[in-house]
């Protein structure tokens, strides 16, 4: 059992989401971050007051899988995510100790396998 | 005062410039929440451009082909540099022409803010500079002077009161022209592009219902009976699409949007803007709610097509300006208006002027603005590229953000203001 984190730029979200639902992969949370990751620095001025902004905006994908799954999400974040350029994120695998389904109290893999009601 | 000036009418015209000018802004508002986050300051800058580029090129030589003399299709270069713009006043008018140069001007503005609904999220902003300066004088002018100026369309005897041909048609259909020249949004179709904040759309349909009533009531160029009607039709017009585009929603998604509210009060104020001071209030609210339906239906079709006609111009301009117009070929009344009636009152050659003017107007705006934006495409390009499209082009073509928040970024002192970002990761 994995905790799956791609952290991946906004604009390419959906295509992530997309690449998910193929993988077949139907958990998962997100969140809006900022970040920086060795890409240009984007030079902003406001009203003479000029700034170099430092964090860009990022998505954070959490997706806990069983060890199966891993590859398959994994590939679906990169495939998603990519544009070649400098900023297009990371993806972070790590150990995942427990797990429950809040609504039946499954534990572990029972709680991250994808349940059809 | 120059002898034939009226204070009464000359002040209203001061206040009604000012009304309408607000519109642009408002527009840009409504404009500005109807796109993404990202795209907040460019949307917002293409109708504040509008009012800088416009109003340079109507006084260099706009207002003069639009206003200069009778020609058929074009007006004389007479008043250009505003030339001979001065205290007299216009033809036609108790009013200073300096004045009417300024109500006028604010019509060319806010028609060339209009487009730029089509084009929104990924057109770049220079070439769309480029274009308006370009749009203001080769189709509005034209335009202007064929309904108001003396043209061939008002000489033959078409009724359009505030601008149902230069104003309302003519944007409408060069959105269309410019949405399919320019093409759709990369992601067009294939995800949900939604409005970012649903207030300023509903704000900035108010501001501009306000402005309208400068709009249509400032078109008779004085305080008399026309301006009077049309001032009051701009109220009653608007309520009966509002209330009739409920009930559509209701209909057809069983809730009341407020997007669409906002949506209907522009296409109501759109509906009387030709008609206002030629239908008497009761046919006023009949246009409001029979108007609400074609471009209601538009809209809904729209949306199910390839043409990525972003802001829906057509639907609430193009085609609720198309209806206004054949509307007074129907309902004017010489008992109100006192210059002609409708069929009917049994005057059918109105509804033929009417008509004319809702095909020809149409066609040269499409066209024109065509081979403008294929001229100017072959000069630069229209376009962002796709990756700046995803960035946003607030950031891209401003530098700025419409919501930043700070956090993270480094004030550059202005010694070292010249420097280049350079890659944090980059050793050298």
């Amino acid at each position: 059992m994995k905790l799956v984190i791609g952290i991946v730029r906004p604009e390419q979200a959906n295509q992530v989401l997309e690449a998910l639902y193929r993988a077949e992969v139907r958990g998962f949370s997100m969140s809006r971050v900022q970040g920086h990751g060795g890409e240009m620095d984007r030079v902003e001025t406001y009203r003479g007051t000029t700034v170099q902004m430092g964090l860009s905006e990022k998505v954070r994908f959490e997706v806990a899988v069983s060890d199966g799954f891993v590859d398959k999400t994994v590939g679906a974040l990169c495939e998603g995510g990519r544009t070649g350029e400098v900023g297009d994120g990371k993806i972070f695998v790590v150990p995942l100790d427990h797990a429950v389904r809040i609504r039946t109290g499954d534990s572990d893999e029972g709680a991250v396998t994808p349940v059809s009601k | 005062m120059s002898s034939g000036i009226d204070t009464g009418d000359t002040a209203w015209m001061l206040v009604a410039t000012a009304l309408v000018l607000l519109m642009t802004p408002a527009l840009g508002l409504f404009y500005a929440g109807l796109v993404r986050s990202k795209n907040v300051l460019n949307t917002f800058m293409m109708s504040i451009a509008a009012i800088a580029v416009a109003t340079i090129t109507w006084a260099a030589v706009g207002y003069s082909l639009a206003f200069d003399g009778h020609g058929a299709l074009i007006g004389g270069l007479g008043n250009a540099f505003m030339s001979g713009v001065d205290f007299a006043p216009r033809e036609g008018t108790t009013i200073p022409e300096l004045v009417f140069f300024a109500f006028q001007a604010t019509f060319c503005i806010i028609t060339t803010a209009l487009i730029s609904g089509a084009v929104v999220e990924r057109m770049r902003f220079a070439p769309f500079l480029v274009f308006s300066a370009l749009w203001s004088v080769l189709v509005y002018a034209v335009l202007a002077h064929w309904a108001f100026g003396g043209g061939w369309l008002i000489s033959g005897g078409t009724l359009d009161f505030a601008g149902g041909v230069p104003v309302e048609m003519a944007s409408g259909f060069s959105a269309l022209a410019a949405a399919l020249f320019v093409g759709a949004r990369k992601d067009y179709g294939r995800q949900a592009l939604l409005p970012h904040n649903a207030v300023f759309v509903l704000l900035g349909a108010g501001l501009l219902w306000f402005g309208w009533f400068g709009f249509n009531g400032g078109s008779g160029f004085s305080t008399g009976e026309p301006s009077v009607l049309a001032f009051t039709n701009t109220l009653l017009c608007p309520a009966a699409t509002l209330v009739v585009w409920f009930a559509l929603d209701l209909m057809r998604g069983r809730k009341v949007t407020a997007i669409g509210a906002a949506t209907a009060i522009v296409v109501g104020c759109v509906l009387i803007t030709p008609a206002g001071g030629y239908v008497s209030p009761g046919w006023a609210m009949l246009l409001g709610a029979l108007g609400a339906i074609p471009s209601y239906g538009i809209i809904v079709w729209r949306t199910r097509t390839r043409v990525d006609e972003t802001l829906d111009v057509l639907a609430a301009h193009g085609t609720a300006g198309f209806i206004g117009i054949l509307f007074i070929g129907f309902f004017a009344q010489e008992a109100w208006n006192g210059v002609s009636d409708g069929l009917l009152y049994g005057n059918a050659a109105q509804l033929g002027d009417q008509a004319l003017a809702a095909l020809a107007a149409p066609t040269y705006a499409f066209v024109a603005t065509f081979v403008l934006l294929k001229a100017l495409g072959a000069v630069m390009p229209l376009r962002a590229s796709d990756r700046e499209e995803a960035m946003g082009m607030d950031v891209v073509q401003h530098g700025e953000e419409a919501y930043v928040t700070g956090e993270g970024a480094i004030l550059l002192l202005p010694d070292d203001g010249e420097k280049v970002a350079v890659p944090v990761a980059d050793p050298g």
